[in-house]
């Protein structure tokens, strides 16, 4: 990857978690560790994998993201309103009443989601059915799903990745966001899942691990998965659960992080600094 | 709609019938998909899927994945069926289905074969007296408890192309004829089967033939008594609940359920507000089920036409 190309996809990734914060802060909470470890991820596959018009969400040629782990909604928010598809103003709404951005992502509620995901695990599965419908469908659309570490405590991300593979689903991506952190404390002290990259591997996918807070490592792993073929991808992605926002990723609890406005605040200007 | 009870059996056993609708509707909607959870043999679809495995999918013993695939083949446009025993289709993916399903407006027809008693040589493990009354706090569910072959054929046909989650529960083994050939039994009404003044025994599944042979005994004794197939449990035909109970005054519920939870408990609450009937139960007294053929597990859970019988007069 050139240096420019890098330098956009960077600074998407930045804008990306400025605009989660603007999200917390206006409601003064939220699951802010494990969106931001994904911003770098989101920047690099809607800036350069995936097939969208964020005029027509439902257009069904295009790629498909299912955010397994719900609770990462803020940061899938901020990318959708950055794109285009909501106005930015929407991300000041998380959580209050009425709301159409939901803690947990809701494709009912919200333009440009593309699966309702939230009880951990189960996205796992609407994605499997939408890579076999899609490719039934004829469609050359690759559908791209993230789980979180901690999810993959539940069975059923285990049970999917089996009919990932017995299915051939060679248009299913999955991303394994290694931040090595749930919401009680470290995922190796709760319940080690071990070497995930082996465990996938085990399971059929064709895998590779990159620095998931590498744009450039995840520009390259994504691009291999282009080729399709008979085997889903699996792509872990060792990442820092907080990333970007020292002050989040040094609190020793940052599953979901309440907080004054006024340290929303500073965070976000932190953030805004580094832009240029 | 044409009634042909005359308390013969069926010559047609539920899982064939309901293994050759699911390749008969496949066969006619390119957007049908069927899956299963390794109980294809049981219904005799495993060779057809064989053959055509992206149309039948064979999941394997994974039944919240299947749902969950279910449900993304929803979002793509697909019209999923989806098979297996009625425990599993119910209490083991009992939130899969009301997100991945119900919640994400992902449409799937589960089908969960072997209700209650029906479940007999596999025991208790294998036999829910719960399904209902899971899916009935699943919001804006349609719920069928299948009377015979026909009224499966009709149902499977409307399911496929309703919106949101359709819980069918049906047996694999042969019922009392009820209906004749071909006719269409619609989603919704209560289905008349006998009328009388005395009383009325509301009926679903395979306790509708012990209503039936129980009213023919109370007429005997000189009780006049009504028999309405409830088989929409959801939603409920309120109207007619309430007109057969302000008719009778005697409300007997029979089902192959809990009576915590089912087709008793959506009666009492459709008729708690006017209070104009009395009304008893003849379902499973809140217990687990056991092992045994399904004519002993009738008498020993109570679903029998004696015990409708009994239930009846004890209200008079």
């Amino acid at each position: 990857m050139d240096a420019e190309k890098r330098k956009e996809l960077e600074r998407f990734a930045l804008e990306i978690r400025i605009g989660m914060l603007e999200e917390f802060k206006a409601r003064g909470f939220g699951h802010v560790g494990g969106s931001l470890s994904i911003a770098d991820a989101l920047s690099v596959l809607y800036k350069t994998q995936m097939r969208f018009d964020p005029q027509n969400p439902s257009w069904p040629e295009r790629d498909k993201l299912v955010c397994s782990k719900g609770h990462a909604g803020p940061a899938v928010y901020a990318t959708l309103a950055l794109l285009g598809y909501f106005p930015y103003e929407w991300l000041k709404t998380l959580n209050q009443p009425g709301t159409l951005l939901p803690s947990h992502c809701d494709r009912n509620k919200t333009p440009g989601i593309d699966m309702t995901t939230g009880s951990l695990g189960q996205g796992t599965s609407l994605a499997c059915g939408m890579a076999f419908g899609e490719r039934l469908r004829g469609r050359d659309t690759r559908i791209f799903l993230i789980v979180g570490d901690g999810e993959a405590n539940e069975g059923q991300v285990w049970e999917a990745c089996m009919f990932a593979a017995a299915k051939k689903l060679g248009n299913l991506v999955l991303l394994m966001d290694v931040n090595g952190k749930q919401l009680d404390g470290c995922t190796q002290d709760i319940l080690d899942t071990l070497d995930l990259g082996a465990k996938l591997e085990a399971f059929g996918f064709d895998t590779v691990r990159v620095d998931g807070n590498d744009v450039g490592a995840l520009y390259d792993a994504l691009e291999r998965t282009r080729a399709g073929g008979d085997k889903p991808y699996a792509i872990v992605m060792n990442t820092i659960k907080g990333k970007g926002v020292p002050g989040v990723e040094n609190a020793k609890s940052n599953h979901s992080m309440t907080a004054p406005k006024e340290q929303w605040e500073t965070w976000q200007q932190e953030l805004i600094a580094q832009l240029d | 709609m044409k009634i042909v009870y005359d308390g013969s059996m069926e010559s047609r056993a539920f899982k064939n019938v309901l293994g050759e609708t699911i390749l008969q509707l496949a066969a006619e909607d390119p957007d049908v998909i069927y899956l299963d959870a390794d109980l294809m043999s049981c219904i005799g679809t495993c060779q057809w899927s064989m053959e055509n495995p992206t149309r039948g999918v064979n999941c394997g013993i994974s039944e919240a994945n299947m749902i969950g695939v279910a449900g993304g083949l929803a979002a793509t446009g697909f019209k999923p069926i989806v098979h297996t025993f009625g425990p599993f289709a119910s209490r083991r993916v009992f939130d899969q289905v009301f997100l991945s399903a119900g919640y994400a407006k992902n449409d799937i027809t589960v089908i969960g074969t072997d209700p209650g008693v029906c479940a007999a040589f596999n025991g208790g493990t294998h036999m829910p007296f719960e399904d209902i009354a899971l899916y009935r706090t699943v919001p804006t569910a349609t719920i069928i408890d299948i009377t015979d072959v026909n009224m499966l054929i009709s149902v499977l046909r409307q399911c496929k192309d309703m919106p949101g989650v359709k819980y069918i529960r049906v047996g694999r083994k042969f019922a009392a004829k009820v209906f004749a050939d071909g006719e269409q039994t619609p989603i919704g009404p209560a289905i008349p089967l006998k009328e009388g003044t005395d009383a009325v025994v509301f009926a679903s599944g395979i306790m509708v033939h012990e209503a039936m042979q129980a009213a023919e005994q109370l007429e005997e004794d000189g009780v006049s008594t009504a028999v309405v197939n409830i088989f929409t449990i959801k939603p409920l035909d309120i109207e007619t609940v309430k007109k057969y109970a302000k008719q009778t005054g005697v409300v007997v519920v029979a089902e192959n359920h809990n009576r915590v939870g089912g087709l008793y408990s959506a009666v009492c609450e459709a008729l708690a507000r006017d209070m104009c009937a009395r009304v008893d139960v003849v379902a499973v007294n809140d217990e687990y089920g056991e092992v045994g053929p399904q004519d002993y597990l009738q008498q020993r859970f109570g679903l029998t036409a004696e015990h409708i019988v009994e239930t009846v007069k004890g209200l008079l």
